[in-house]
């Protein structure tokens, strides 16, 4: 009864602070409400018995919030805490086309005869998916690394101010290369 | 506590951060949308997890999404940056265009 009521409870703050979002008056605001939906269905996640899975949400959601609220003071150019903001488009399609998938979603979700629980939960479920990981399972590891690698070297490439071939010569504090062509070889 | 009634808050977390997702007009707050979805689908695989089969093959799962979950975000700072630094924007609308 308990677990109930206490899983209630977070189920309306990760959705309310899920739906604070996009109502409230500020970005700043807007990312703290993001990372209290986070920290509550982290904690969801560690009511689940997920220790190791739920803790690592919480603190890479919480620090991840706070990037993107650095990123929020640097590209916006004003205190966000304090501008009011509503910046939305197509805004009733998108009310009714959400509200429509998750009436879908519910419907499904209380109508499919979901079968019985089978096989019982590791005594230790950190160890067990450590193992998973470094045994049986490596392939989903050996899969996800490269990625992660590639997305390093992606983001990189993409938010480094001077390309491949933009040419700065031998002065390395000119503020931009003088490319007729921005990107291009000839100098 | 049933499966039923966790789906349907996951499945709540993913309909919210869908709206966000295509309604919101700067980067950021697509990203932030985006985000929302995907803590939904954490909390419906850990909730499949519990209570269908709680074997170590589903804490994979949940572990790719969050995976997943990262290489959004890094790619989506990278983007803004990007497109901050080539166009002066952080909407998406500005940014419809392929020209260079």
């Amino acid at each position: 009864m308990l677990s109930i009521i206490v899983f209630s409870a977070l189920a309306i703050i990760a959705v309310a602070s899920g739906i604070a979002v996009f109502r409230v008056d500020s970005m700043a605001r807007a990312t703290y409400a993001l990372a209290v939906s986070f920290v509550a269905v982290g904690v969801m996640l560690v009511m689940f018995d997920l220790d190791y899975i739920g803790v690592i949400t919480i603190l890479m959601m919480v620090m991840e919030m706070a990037i993107m609220a650095i990123y929020m003071i640097m590209f916006m150019g004003m205190n966000p805490a304090l501008m009011p903001m509503s910046m939305v488009h197509n805004n009733r399609w998108s009310a009714i086309l959400a509200t429509g998938i998750f009436l879908l979603l519910a419907a499904g979700a209380l109508l499919v005869p979901w079968p019985a629980r089978s096989g019982t939960a590791a005594p230790d479920l950190t160890v067990a998916v450590g193992e998973a990981l470094m045994g049986s399972k490596m392939l989903v590891m050996l899969t996800v690394s490269p990625i992660l690698f590639a997305t390093i070297v992606a983001a990189l490439v993409l938010a480094n101010p001077r390309g491949r071939y933009d040419r700065w010569g031998d002065n390395l504090k000119r503020v931009c290369p003088d490319d007729p062509q921005q990107g291009g070889l000839g100098k | 506590m049933t499966l039923q009634l966790v789906l349907v808050v996951a499945a709540a977390l993913f309909c919210v951060g869908l709206y966000g997702a295509l309604s919101q007009q700067v980067v950021v707050m697509v990203m932030m949308g985006l985000e929302l979805m995907l803590n939904g689908v954490i909390l419906a695989v850990a909730a499949f997890w519990w209570f269908l089969a709680p074997n170590p093959d589903g804490m994979l799962l949940l572990l790719v999404v969050i995976a997943a979950m990262t290489v959004e975000m890094a790619m989506g700072f990278a983007i803004a940056t990007l497109l901050h630094r080539s166009k002066e924007t952080d909407m998406t609308d500005m940014a419809a265009d392929l020209s260079g």
